[in-house]
């Protein structure tokens, strides 16, 4: 067997000497990805930080308007679509088609519950009036929970909270995508042991987003105490 | 292959582990640790991060250079966020010399 021969059947690219240099180039491309994308969210955590700081009765108060036995919800099935999308990974490590299909499709019905939950929450913002410019004027019970912090201060925790799982949102959107492109790709029988760089990198993006809703649930849900 | 394996064993009990941590993380929310409600609620948050990045991303099985490319990612977050924070922090301990030219006296803290 030539050489292209042997690239062409392990699904290796030409410039590369063995698979095992060309995974690690795959590895190290999507972490220097994952690492901007850090950077990309940090900034809204250290702006978020600074305004906890400085408003942070107008935060504890924000975040008793949000229903935490929701967010707590949506953290295990998030993780719970982690876990499929690992096992997925692993499912086309082993050459399973069946089962790399299957956890896909587990993973973004998970995602999708995610993504419904989060819309339910978000209508529920527009029935309590605490949408930052859209719909703001908290009324009763929620003017009475933001009141002490200072009802305008607490419209910038609720900046936060669209800007910070609104942009998370959009990341799962984008990897529900790439989910489905592996499960039509998958389904023609395009990864082999040797060869599921895809369904890795994809794999990666979506834990990412996953650490990124683990950090946001503890900052956005569970400020100030609920005893 | 570089790349082991990981039995599915292991990822269940990953998994068992960060569902434990997030009913952790959401009980502490109901007593009162005073400061260290949020101290509590970041530590957790950090070892599911830690249980994510080592064995769902597989990076406990990467090579050294991608390690140090994870570390190095960490690294500049926290510059950002340390920084950021100590500029905010201490903004008001230095004082500002304004209008001088209307010959008010300097004003010290």
């Amino acid at each position: 067997m030539t050489d292209a021969e042997l690239h062409a059947e392990k699904g290796m690219a030409h410039q590369f000497e063995d698979l095992d240099q060309q995974h690690e180039a795959d590895a190290l491309g999507i972490w220097v990805f994952l690492i901007t994308e850090i950077m990309f969210f940090g900034g809204l955590f250290a702006a978020y930080a600074i305004y906890r700081w400085l408003y942070f009765a107008a935060f504890d108060g924000g975040s008793h308007v949000l229903d935490i036995r929701l967010g707590a919800a949506n953290t295990i099935v998030l993780l719970g679509s982690s876990l499929t999308m690992a096992l997925s990974v692993r499912s086309a490590q082993t050459g399973n088609r069946r089962a790399t299909v299957m956890f896909l499709i587990a993973t973004m019905i998970l995602g999708g519950i995610f993504l419904g939950v989060k819309a339910y929450e978000y209508d529920q913002k527009f029935v309590e009036h605490v949408v930052p410019s859209l719909d703001w004027g908290p009324e009763g019970e929620t003017l009475a929970r933001l009141a002490p912090g200072g009802v305008q201060h607490a419209e910038i925790y609720f900046i936060f909270y669209f800007a910070m799982t609104g942009l998370h949102a959009i990341h799962m959107i984008i990897g529900m995508g790439l989910l489905l492109w592996l499960v039509l790709k998958a389904r023609k029988d395009s990864f082999t042991p040797h060869y599921f760089a895809p369904v890795e990198v994809v794999g990666l993006y979506w834990h990412f987003v996953d650490i990124v809703w683990i950090f946001l649930f503890p900052l956005l849900y569970l400020i100030g105490g609920r005893y | 292959m570089s790349q082991p394996i990981v039995p599915q064993k292991t990822y269940l009990l990953v998994f068992l582990c960060l569902i434990g941590l997030t009913m952790l993380t959401t009980g502490v929310a109901f007593i009162d640790l005073g400061p260290f409600n949020t101290v509590a609620a970041l530590a957790i948050a950090f070892s599911k991060m830690a249980l994510v990045i080592l064995f769902f991303m597989g990076v406990r099985h990467s090579s050294g250079l991608v390690r140090i490319i994870v570390i190095a990612g960490f690294f500049w977050l926290a510059l950002l966020m340390a920084f950021t924070l100590t500029d905010y922090h201490t903004r008001t301990w230095t004082p500002v010399p304004q209008a001088w030219s209307t010959g008010a006296p300097p004003t010290h803290p």
